[in-house]
């Protein structure tokens, strides 16, 4: 037992596992399943959220267009799910039956090629995780190995979801254009919107999450994540070291864009369509204050963060729509004024070290002589990032 | 039936009355409510939120993000009628109460308050959507979970469900006959499609193309343009509509686009004197964003304008803005959304009961007389017959009906000849 | 189609992408002062244009109620009041927030995203959710048609002069006044500006309230050509600073060249296609030209 406790608190793993067993215990016995549905739509979001972790928090890469690659992933999923939909005899109403509705009422005669492969599931989950990841890799190798700063990263990638969004609504008779890709019904057979199927894809969804959360907590501890953190700092002196700096921003964006990609094939998969408000920008940037409230250091916040967020939002917009913009407005400027490092931060500065310190006074009055635990001030997280903005430093 | 009153009671007691007049033609309808209420194990087999005093129905609009703008009119509009309906003893003697929910302009929310609105609420039905994408976005939940939802915009046809019922008008009855009025009385032979970049515009003008080149044959279409959702440099394509010098520019621009465009198309001395302009997509509701002065000339091809000259929309007019402010301005929308209440009432009385397979079942071959827009009847398919009208827009922001067609137009959601 | 119809229209279409030109820039120019010069990322600038649009239709519907004789002339006042409203409102998210986050630049965005989207709701609470539109004066609407066939906007004249006005006036006060030297003095070398007795603070919110008070400016001329509701603002901010960044960050000129070779790509592409695929061609053009070229069209000469 006490073997096991060692090795959770070596590894850092004690907020995993509470918050493990939080969405894989607690919420299913205390919420009936439309409650649990909508929990699970906010742990998909829970992906991005990590990924900004790593690429924002650890990389200082901040992206404003994870929307894309959820948009992507979302998209993959929902391709092979209404080709499933969309068989022969449940559209004979239309003029070509077989194809899904939307390019019917937008006069194609034929499944595109390119939607071809997506009859098939491996392909569309292979698709799920590489076409957005690849998206990813041209967008920042390009930038990266020219240095660009993150200001301008970040405008760039807004950019991006402006193309991605105009793009998914004019091509419509490919995309289902505004109206997303709706109606979808069954996974091989299996009919994805009964309640027994919620339960599954929850569960599934929330293993599948915390399995990410666990391979980024490992390559926070493996020497790559060290040099993400170095480099963050003192991108300079990385480089002088010999590192391939761009490299390892490009890594990091990456990974985030896949995360993304998971997250949006699990929403389709548990919301049942992908719609282009999930790429714009707007969205893009709430997902940003996803992982600013939880902490954009702190995986298991970051998914604290997804979850408070949204249920604020669905709280608030049923009770107070109004005052829904204004409580976001003050969640935005609150997190950076105040608390730059989200609900992780306040954890680490003020919750933890109250919690050591009525260990430590519980501890002196139980055994009197016991010296006070030793209580290292926390290690307070290193500063955001201050990115060269060019016209700062100009030279006269 | 009793004979319209004219309006003319101006007491303290005007509100009231109002809504009683409106209610006047459908008191022949409801008359079975009127006598001692049926047992709630009766009328409600499927454990709908009805009590022996109360039903509970849904409201489902965007009171907040960008379609808020439009939406405000339809949640204003179903209100009244509940309102109105309660003034009178509410339906099967039982008061609606309505539980309002904001879909926030954001298609997975629609669909999430659906859910809870169905699932959790159990309501008896759901006034509600706007936009095509919240439609799409919610069908699916309320054919699964046996809902029934009043959908009040008009829109692009090819859908047809046993839970909806569609108050607007689809796209071939709204554009039909407006075509060929214009081709007759303006005697057109060139077109020039405009719309925003998404599925009703879209099929709007593959609709328009069909019945003017190969159905109708009314002339030729010289240009087809979409433009993205929220565009607001049209200098560009005013030049392409000078350079194909069309008879008629037709136009289904929607949202902030709309005003960009209209004083873009002033502003570049395409005034209604030189240009026949018809719209399918200006009510009077947009024409306060646009400015009347931009509008002023230009047509609109609606079933419904505030102007209309009889007794019910009179009526109507003086209630709306008796609630909600004499500033207020109808569209056509909004009197759709007005329909919804109403003829779910009626559907609700010629069952019996509030379970939604009888009430879907009864709703095919619903009457109402009492329609702002005047007698509408409720098509096998869930469409409402109804008239079109032509509108030309003035200057003060109302339209002047010139023209109206004959008959009802047969709702007809997938039109053989314009797929 | 006879060579004077094609003249014209190629005439109009010249002026359609001039005047583009005007409106690109004009949403630019306050942008290139708070993002280029001082490195925050404003993304309210939208707003405060919004801000600048109800100014005019405060104006315009007071001088409708109020004072009839003036709906001929109010809207010159208006728009100097929409640059002091934008302007006040500028400096107090300035003294409020921008100011203790000059060394984190992307928390500026967050923190001005946040303001952007209270501004919104205040808009609708106050205001209303529809969409309004200012009374015009009849000078401005209309068409100068020097010869049959050929209708030059006038709106579009306007908009292009006030520009002109505004580009010369910022580029005066930054080369030529006191107040300019001290920004570029500020922007070059904090601590130094600070060592030879500059306030720095104090031109840094007199700085960012002027860039705000130019997007007031911009915003009051769009309601000649656009619509003005809650939402409004959002439709602009991606273009404006894709034009700052596409002219190089710091560079005012670069604002100019790039905005004009924005509004040239788009609007050819708009003639000659559909505006979905024109606005992504040109989106997509910048988009790769800026990863070809990271600095903008026009950078600066430094290291980093």
């Amino acid at each position: 037992m006490n073997k096991i406790k060692a090795f959770i608190d070596q590894r850092g793993l004690g907020s995993f596992l509470i918050l493990a067993a939080l969405i894989l215990v607690v919420f299913p016995l205390a919420m009936d399943i439309f409650r649990l549905n909508l929990v699970g739509k906010y742990l998909t979001y829970g992906f991005v959220a990590i990924g900004l972790v790593m690429c924002w928090g650890y990389g200082g890469v901040l992206s404003l267009g994870q929307g894309v690659f959820f948009g992507l992933g979302g998209y993959a999923m929902a391709m092979f799910l209404k080709l499933e939909a969309s068989d022969p005899i449940s559209t004979k109403i239309q003029s070509t039956p077989g194809i899904p509705d939307f390019m019917d009422w937008n006069q194609l005669t034929a499944l595109p090629l390119w939607w071809e492969p997506f009859k098939y599931l491996p392909f569309a989950l292979v698709a799920v995780l590489l076409v957005p990841t690849l998206l990813a890799f041209v967008i920042s190798f390009a930038m990266f190995k020219r240095r660009v700063g993150g200001v301008y990263f970040a405008i760039i990638t807004q950019a991006v979801a402006l193309i991605m969004t105009v793009l998914i609504i004019g091509q419509q008779g490919y995309t289902g254009g505004v109206n997303g890709i709706t109606d979808l019904k069954t996974l091989l057979g299996w009919d994805i919107r009964t309640n027994s199927a919620k339960y599954i894809l929850y569960f599934a969804n929330a293993l599948l999450l915390l399995g990410c959360i666990y391979f980024c907590l490992w390559v926070q501890k493996s020497k790559l994540g060290t040099l993400l953190l170095a480099m963050r700092d003192k991108e300079d002196r990385v480089r002088f070291s010999g590192y391939d700096v761009s490299m390892f921003k490009v890594f990091a964006f990456c990974l985030a864009a896949m995360l993304s990609a998971i997250g949006g094939a699990m929403f389709t998969l548990q919301v049942g369509f992908m719609s282009p408000s999930f790429v714009g920008i707007v969205p893009s940037i709430e997902m940003v204050i996803f992982a600013a409230v939880g902490g954009r250091m702190s995986l298991i916040g970051a998914v604290y963060g997804a979850l408070l967020v949204n249920f604020g939002k669905t709280y608030f917009s049923e009770s107070f729509p109004d005052l829904w913009l204004f409580l976001m407005a003050s969640l935005f400027i609150g997190v950076v004024m105040a608390f730059p490092n989200g609900l992780a931060g306040v954890y680490t500065s003020h919750v933890k070290p109250w919690l050591a310190r009525r260990k430590a006074t519980q501890a002196k009055s139980q055994a009197l002589a016991v010296p006070p635990a030793d209580n290292p001030p926390p290690a307070s997280p290193p500063p955001a990032k201050e990115a060269e903005v060019p016209g700062l430093i100009r030279a006269t | 039936m009793r004979d319209h009153a004219s309006p003319k009671p101006r007491s303290t007691l005007r509100r009231h009355l109002m809504q009683g007049l409106v209610a006047l033609p459908l008191i022949g309808l409801s008359a079975i409510g009127q006598a001692a209420p049926p047992a709630t194990a009766v009328v409600n087999t499927t454990k709908l939120a009805v009590t022996d005093t109360e039903v509970t129905v849904g409201q489902l609009h965007s009171a907040t993000g960008t379609m808020a703008i439009s939406e405000t009119g339809s949640i204003q509009a179903e209100q009244l009628a509940i309102d109105q309906i309660n003034a009178m003893g509410g339906v099967l003697g039982r008061k609606i109460k309505v539980i309002k929910e904001d879909g926030a302009s954001d298609w997975p929310t629609f669909a999430e308050k659906s859910k809870k609105l169905l699932i959790n609420d159990r309501v008896a039905a759901v006034f509600g959507c706007w936009t095509s994408a919240s439609r799409k976005a919610v069908l699916p939940i309320f054919e699964k979970e046996n809902g029934m939802l009043y959908y009040p915009t008009f829109y692009e046809g090819l859908e047809q469900s046993k839970n909806v019922i569609y108050t607007g008008q689809e796209a071939t009855q709204q554009i039909l006959w407006g075509l060929d009025w214009v081709a007759k009385e303006k005697k057109a032979k060139t077109y020039f499609l405009v719309g925003s970049d998404y599925i009703w515009p879209r099929t709007s003008m593959k609709i328009a193309r069909k019945h003017i080149e190969s159905v109708a044959k009314l002339g030729k279409v010289v240009g087809e343009e979409y433009y993205p959702l929220g565009h607001t440099n049209f200098n560009s394509l005013i030049n392409k509509i000078k350079v194909a010098k069309p008879d008629v520019i037709f136009i289904a621009v929607v949202g902030g686009s709309n005003v960009s465009f209209y004083k873009q198309l002033k502003a570049a001395g395409v005034t209604a004197a030189k240009q026949t302009l018809l719209t399918i997509s200006v009510t009077e509701d947009e024409v306060l964003g646009i400015g009347g002065e931009n509008m002023a000339g230009f047509y609109a091809s609606m079933k419904y304008f505030q102007s209309l000259d009889n007794a019910n929309n009179k009526a109507f007019v003086q209630a709306f803005k008796a609630k909600y402010g004499a500033k207020a301005v109808i569209g056509d929308v909004t009197q759709a959304a007005y329909l919804g209440p109403w003829l779910w009432k009626a559907a609700v009385e010629k069952a019996g009961s509030f379970d939604v397979d009888k009430v879907a079942a009864a709703s095919v071959g619903i009457e109402f007389k009492g329609a702002p827009e005047g007698y509408v009847k409720v098509h096998p398919n869930h469409h409402l017959w109804s008239k079109t009208r032509i509108g030309q827009a003035q200057a003060d922001g109302q339209f002047k009906v010139v023209a109206e067609s004959p008959e009802l137009i047969e709702p007809n959601p997938f039109p053989k000849g314009y797929q | 189609m006879a060579f004077a119809d094609m003249l014209n229209i190629g005439m109009m279409q010249g002026f359609a992408g001039l005047s583009l030109f005007a409106v690109l820039l004009l949403m630019g120019l306050g942008l290139a002062i708070i993002f280029g010069q001082m490195g925050v990322i404003n993304m309210a600038h939208g707003e405060f244009m919004t801000l600048g649009a109800y100014t005019i239709f405060l104006f315009s519907t007071l001088a409708e109620s109020f004072f009839p004789q003036f709906t001929q002339s109010y809207f010159l006042v208006a728009i100097v009041a929409a640059f002091f409203v934008a302007f006040l409102a500028g400096w107090c998210v300035e003294w409020a927030l921008i100011r203790h986050l000059y060394k984190r630049p992307l928390d500026t965005l967050l923190a001005t995203w946040g303001v952007s989207l209270g501004m919104q709701q205040c808009f609708r609470s106050f205001i209303g959710p529809k969409e309004v539109s200012p009374t015009l004066p009849d000078w401005l609407m209309g068409s100068w048609s020097p010869h049959e066939g050929l209708d030059i906007p006038i709106n579009g004249l306007f908009v292009m002069a006030l520009t002109l006005v505004v580009t010369g006036g910022v580029l005066l006060a930054l080369y030529k006044s006191r107040w300019g030297l001290r920004v570029r003095a500020t922007v070059a070398n904090r601590p130094m500006a600070n060592a030879i007795g500059i306030n720095t603070k104090k031109t840094d919110r007199m700085t960012y309230a002027i860039g705000c008070g130019i997007a007031g400016v911009a915003g009051a001329a769009f309601t000649t050509i656009g619509s003005t509701g809650p939402t409004s603002g959002s439709l602009y901010i991606v273009d404006a600073f894709l034009v700052v960044t596409f002219g190089g960050a710091a560079s005012l000129l670069g604002t100019v060249a790039s905005a004009f070779g924005i509004a040239q790509m788009q609007s050819i592409s708009e003639f000659f296609m559909t505006g979905s695929m024109a606005k992504v061609l040109t989106l997509m053009t910048i988009v790769v030209i800026l990863m070809m070229r990271p600095q903008g069209l026009f950078a600066s000469k430094i290291r980093h």
